[in-house]
């Protein structure tokens, strides 16, 4: 089980009151399906992902964008028990959309290159390594219920 | 896999600035792979890893020069690290798993220091070429 420190959870949370989850949350996931084709498997009814500019143009992925990160806006408030606040979530990913879990950690590294690219040099080696503590967890939760 | 005529594009032109900022990128890319993923220190037990450190600053510079070189060789790019290649299969053996790490930590360095290059196509055109990199490293291993 993914431990967070005090501090951990100090960074991580603080960083998130920045955010803006509608942004990140399309930027993330558009990149996702940019950097790894393969990944747009999942969403054959998204419409166009015909270019870079198309998918992160493209409506239906900022929505979805928007979806994932409020979720994981709601594990921050739960850092200690990931897995029970993704115990829902991983039971769908495995039965209903049937995700590789390994999309999870390809997510969360994108979207912690995101965090980067917002918050420049606020995003020191420190903070990075919380949130990658963060995203591994929400990765390893997600997956923690399939069967 | 290998790069379009527009990624080789993307990545030259890119490189022009990121080497402007070689070393103090190098060694904020080993900061922050050592720290988010404290496993990679194994390969460095003879090195002081402290922040700014002289010796994590030197291999900062040697990985950064490296990446440099395949760029400037960006259409032979396994000519370029043949060396660093064997060096990699017969001396250092670091395992295949850890160049995504150190590639991932390469793009967030960037990411922070150039975001407005650091378009979504960029990043494809970089992850793409690390990717690259890390293939011709591990190629000789078996």
């Amino acid at each position: 089980m993914v431990h967070f420190t005090v501090e951990e959870k100090a960074v991580i949370t603080s960083l998130w009151g920045k955010v803006n989850v509608e942004e990140a949350g399309g930027e993330a996931l558009g990149r996702l399906l940019v950097v790894y084709p393969w990944t747009q498997r999942f969403f054959d009814n998204f419409g166009n992902l015909s270019s870079a500019s198309a998918i992160m143009g493209n409506p239906k992925v900022k929505a979805h964008g928007k979806k994932v990160l409020t979720s994981l806006g709601e594990a921050i408030k739960n850092m200690d028990d990931l897995k029970g606040t993704f115990a829902h979530l991983s039971e769908l990913h495995c039965d209903r959309l049937h995700v590789d879990p390994e999309n999870f950690k390809l997510l969360g590294n994108e979207l912690v290159i995101v965090l980067a690219k917002y918050f420049g040099k606020d995003f020191t080696p420190q903070v990075q390594a919380a949130w990658q503590k963060m995203v591994a967890g929400v990765a390893i939760a997600l997956a923690h219920k399939y069967h | 896999m290998s790069l379009t005529k527009t990624e080789r594009a993307i990545i030259v032109s890119m490189w022009g600035k990121i080497s402007t900022q070689a070393d103090t990128i190098g060694t904020e890319t080993l900061e922050r792979l050592f720290l988010s993923y404290p496993q990679t220190k194994t390969y460095f037990p003879h090195f002081d890893l402290h922040a700014g450190s002289a010796q994590l600053r030197a291999h900062g510079s040697k990985v950064v020069a490296a990446v440099g070189d395949a760029v400037k060789s960006i259409d032979n790019i396994a000519g370029a690290l043949a060396k660093l290649s064997e060096l990699h299969a017969y001396i250092l053996r670091v395992d295949p798993v850890n160049f995504k790490l150190l590639s991932h930590c390469l793009l967030v360095t960037v990411a922070a220091r150039f975001p407005a290059d650091f378009t979504a196509e960029a990043h494809a055109a970089w992850d793409k070429f690390m990717s690259v990199v890390s293939s011709v490293l591990t190629e000789k291993y078996r």
